[in-house]
């Protein structure tokens, strides 16, 4: 900029203020039209322009010296007709598309200045077509002609410029540089009001829009390959590259450069340009056309070749051909600079290449497509889709034209359904931002307004659940051949697989395999699912806590589907609908899985979920999926009266955080809410009575009803930090499940029921409810108070009476884990429980030093969850007085 | 001490926005120190009106008028915005 500044001149510089002001003024005026008043403008200037398509088309000719006069007419009305036709029923302006089932509407916002440079190739034609685009888009034009085309451009301007403003176009909407110079060029292309660069010309013109810092429309030199395969309509094929390579005497640069023909075809293709008017060239003909065509220096053609007759080339070169001859065709035997008609020549000369296979052709291609041409355009003429399939991957053109003229067919509209244009955009390949066929919508910034849009939500459950008393008896109902109870020793001991078999239909083959009671590992699974093929079962009965219900559901998604890889159906994921690890739907065999729990808690006889242990890499393998939940649930009390007190205890707390936890998600809905409120009731009516009195069949059915029911609400809503912090802390100390959520539990309300640090993105929420959800499962509860904050600290009251009552410690360091040993794992605690999937549908999003501090309440106990509420309220009006710059 | 001024209002003919403002110009003279020129019959302002305005700002700045356009509406605001004139006046509902 500096360097033309100095160049230009002030009175140069103040003509180009000029013509920018104008185009400025005009500009911003413009983005007052409606769509109506646009179209009500672009008509008239089509009509204009196809009514003076043959004088612009001799003024072009007369001036440039290039290509023919009947086809530059039929360009220019291309450029009219034709881009009319596409743009005319387009919305421009406002909301120009709407997306309903997306929520997305676009709307149209435009550029402002376009400096838009023309080329010699196709100078009227390009300037019509530009012209109504900018009309089209409400953005004003000033428009540098190439030196050698100024005059036929500045009336094409004029003509489109007197039909806008005739029909009320801004004043100055287009403009034309008068004679110029580079340095105008690069002036135009620095400068701060102008919005974008469309340069349609040569690479160094493209390299300079692009170098100038400013967004660019950038197109530029081709090289188009074309591969005639031997199925192709050899007929057709031959008239349509003649049609295009002498259409404008190949000035259009997507014209066929070089021809690649089947070994098969190849004599009777070169036999039927001959019979058209094409003059094959030998070897020795080759040679001179190649060193006078092309510039030996360069390796590029020769400007006074372009745009000529072929007659007139032969007759620079010296060749001696019909006086009717249309082309000129020279055979090649490889590309590149030691084949100099392997490039581009915009002019009625075509290069042709025998090739002995597909393969080899292709490579031709491929080179002919790199050296220079990358891209822009390609042809292939073909009847095998597979060939024409093979053709566009490995070609890199912005368009394969396909049994089609290419020059005709890149314009588009007229061979084929591609957009009309005079402006090819050629992607990266060519330096380019795109690779479009360039029209209106790259005239236009578009602005996508994005409406909220709630996230699907669902509730699955099992099919069939069977509650209260005796529900065991519906085994009955299932008929099988063959079936496989998996359950602990301790079931075994006490009874309670008998009690199954019980009720199994008669004529069922049972067979019964005890797993350790613990955490399922790979081996143990593995060991299961040996024999689950054993005995070809087509039922799976899982009878025991949540070790051996997951341990059985892993066993059932591996017999289904051996290839199941779980570590990689381990894989992390943020939303379920869109995990990259899909489950596998396909099975090798079929089996129902029917749930007894014998544990008032993990709720597992309904849940998505299944938790093992890799013993070898030392972790734990956690799958979701809703194809592992149970078929069945049974959810018989009989199975829990002999459960002891510490288990009731730490179960029915699970059971209770899994309630709390649903009820607060991101994922809570009005159907997970039911659930999670009803169990929280349940739970506190009942678990002290079960704990207190163990054969209180009542209180053990309520207390097993709620383990379901809020496993029910947290598989569809999920959990939250609570048992990210308990997973960590658990898995650390090797302190049992549902005591390391009881230990958090009071810490994790108080925590969620203050204004967070961060807010966890939840499309489907309005706004912060913890706290209101806390407070209304006190008002459940029947706990008092007026206000939320009274009702949240009378929910953690009330939670802390609780575990009170079931004797749990209530702080880490009660269970004599030292002060020094805990700060040496928090580093450690703090990572997992950040890792924790858990973690993600908390409504408060938890930042590591908040997950300290929860860690250290739950080590310091009671008294600082009480405490938690009022220094986090302290900090709240802290937070909110900051905010409000108090 | 302040200056007592006394404004002049002038409404803005809505179809010939360019000539209204060439003609507020001439009536206004020096003294006024307050201007509000009444735009809610203007729909919409062509380059004319544009280069208009332009002169009237420069004329304000000259003559140390505060010039206030009244009732803009938000497609013409637009426009004065990217013509970077909007600065140059106060804007009134």
């Amino acid at each position: 900029m500096a360097e033309s500044v100095a160049i230009l001149g002030e009175e140069r510089i103040a003509y180009l203020e000029g013509l920018v002001s104008q185009a400025r003024a005009a500009a911003a005026v413009f983005t007052q039209y409606t769509q109506e008043d646009v179209d009500r403008i672009v008509k008239p200037m089509v009509l204009a322009g196809l009514e003076q398509a043959q004088y612009l088309a001799h003024l072009a000719i007369e001036e440039t010296r290039l290509g023919v006069l009947e086809d530059k007419a039929l360009k220019n009305m291309v450029a009219t007709e034709f881009v009319y036709n596409y743009v005319k029923d387009k919305r421009t302006v406002g909301t120009i598309r709407e997306f309903p089932e997306r929520r997305l509407v676009e709307v149209a916002e435009p550029i402002g200045v376009i400096f838009s440079l023309l080329p010699i190739t196709n100078p009227t034609s390009t300037v019509l077509f530009k012209c109504i685009m900018a009309i089209k888009t409400r953005n004003a034009v000033i428009f540098s002609p190439h030196p050698s085309a100024g005059r036929c451009c500045y009336e094409a301007v004029r003509i489109m410029y007197e039909a806008a403003l005739k029909h009320g176009a801004p004043q100055g909407v287009f403009t034309c540089l008068e004679s110029h110079n580079l340095e105008d060029n690069a002036y135009m292309m620095h400068h701060k009001d102008v919005g974008l660069i469309d340069a349609t010309g040569g690479p160094g013109m493209v390299k300079a829009a692009y170098s100038s810092g400013k967004p660019a429309l950038g197109v530029g030199p081709g090289n188009t390959p074309v591969y005639l395969e031997k199925t192709a309509d050899l007929n057709m094929a031959v008239v349509d590259i003649i049609t295009s390579k002498t259409f404008d005497n190949g000035t259009i640069c997507a014209s066929e450069q070089t021809v690649v023909i089947d070994d098969e075809i190849y004599d009777l293709v070169l036999k039927k340009f001959d019979d058209l008017g094409s003059h094959i060239c030998n070897q020795k003909e080759t040679e001179l056309l190649s060193r006078t065509v092309i510039d030996p220096n360069t390796g590029f053609m020769q400007p006074l070749a372009v745009g000529q007759k072929a007659t007139d080339i032969a007759r620079m070169v010296g060749l001696k051909v019909a006086p009717k001859t249309k082309l000129l065709i020279a055979p090649i035997h490889g590309v590149g600079r030691e084949h100099p008609l392997s490039v581009e020549k915009l002019f009625p000369v075509l290069a042709v290449y025998r090739a002995k296979s597909m393969d080899e052709a292709l490579r031709v291609c491929v080179d002919v497509n790199r050296a220079g041409g990358l891209g822009h355009t390609a042809v292939v003429f073909s009847r095998n889709d597979e060939v024409i399939q093979k053709f566009s991957e490995v070609i890199n053109a912005g368009r394969i034209i396909v049994n089609s003229p290419g020059s005709i067919g890149a314009l588009g509209g007229v061979y084929n359904d591609m957009v009309p244009t005079f402006s090819f955009g050629c992607g990266t390949g060519g330096g380019n931002s795109t690779t479009d066929n360039v029209n209106v919508y790259n005239y236009l910034n578009i602005k996508r307004v994005a409406r909220r849009t709630p996230a699907h939500m669902w509730f699955r459950i099992p099919d069939q659940i069977y509650f209260n008393l005796n529900a065991v008896e519906n085994l009955g109902h299932f008929p099988s051949r063959s079936t496989v109870i998996i359950t602990n020793p301790a079931m075994e001991q006490i009874g309670h697989v008998d009690v199954v078999r019980r009720y199994i239909p008669p004529q069922t083959l049972v067979h019964v395999s005890v797993i350790p009671d613990a955490e399922p590992d790979v081996k143990i699974v593995m060991q299961g699912v040996e024999a689950l093929n054993f005995y070809k079962v087509d039922q799976i009965i899982a009878l025991g806590g949540g070790s051996v219900i997951d341990a059985a559901k892993i066993m059932k998604l591996k017999y289904e589907s051996p290839e199941a890889d779980l570590e990689e159906l381990a894989a992390p994921f943020l939303d379920m609908r869109k995990r990259v690890v899909q489950y596998p739907t396909e099975k090798a065999s079929r089996a129902r899985l029917i749930a007894i729990s014998t544990t008032s808690g993990t709720g597992s006889e309904v849940t998505p979920f299944a938790v093992m242990t890799d013993k070898e890499r030392g972790r734990k393998v956690t799958l979701a999926d809703y194809s592992l939940s149970p078929d069945v649930a049974i959810v018989d009390p009989q199975f829990v009266i002999s459960m002891p007190k510490g288990l009731t205890a730490d179960t029915g707390v699970d059971c209770l955080t899994h309630a709390l936890e649903a009820g607060v998600s991101i994922y809570a809905s009005a159907y997970t809410d039911s659930n999670a409120m009803q169990a929280i009731r349940m739970v506190f009516k009942y678990l002290p009575i079960a704990y207190e009195h163990p054969q209180d069949e009542e209180a053990r059915s309520m207390m097993h009803n709620a383990a379901c029911i809020a496993a029910i609400a947290f598989s569809n809503a999920s959990v939250g930090v609570n048992h990210a912090l308990a997973h960590a802390f658990g898995a650390r100390f090797g302190v049992a499940h549902g005591r390391a959520n009881a230990l958090m539990l009071p810490h994790v309300i108080a925590y969620n029921a203050s204004v967070p640090t961060k807010f966890m993105p939840s499309p489907n929420q309005r706004g912060y409810t913890a706290h209101k959800k806390y407070a209304m499962m006190a008002d459940l509860l029947g706990l008092g108070g007026h206000t939320i904050d009274e009702k949240v600290k009378n929910l953690i009251t009330a939670t802390e009476q609780l575990l009170d009552q079931l004797a749990i410690p209530r702080s880490i360091a009660e269970l004599g884990i030292s002060k020094e040993e805990f700060e040496r794992a928090m580093p450690d605690l703090v990572k997992v429980a950040f890792d924790d999937p858990s973690g993600r549908s908390n409504p408060r999003m938890p930042l590591l030093s908040e997950l300290v501090e929860l860690f250290w309440s739950a080590y310091a106990g009671r008294d600082l969850a009480q405490a938690a509420v009022t220094s986090e309220k302290q900090s709240e009006k802290q937070r909110v007085d900051e905010w409000l710059c108090v | 001490m302040t200056m007592t001024t006394i404004p002049v209002w002038h409404e803005i003919d809505g179809e010939r926005v360019a000539d209204s403002l060439h003609e507020t110009c001439q009536k206004l003279n020096g003294d006024a120190g307050n201007v509000s020129l009444d735009f809610s019959l203007v729909r919409r302002i062509d380059p004319s009106a544009l280069k208009a305005l332009g002169e009237l700002a420069s004329w304000a700045d000259e003559k140390s008028v505060k010039i206030a356009l009244r009732a803009v509406n938000v497609d013409v605001y637009r426009v004065l915005k990217l013509m970077k004139l909007a600065s140059r006046f106060s804007f009134v509902a």
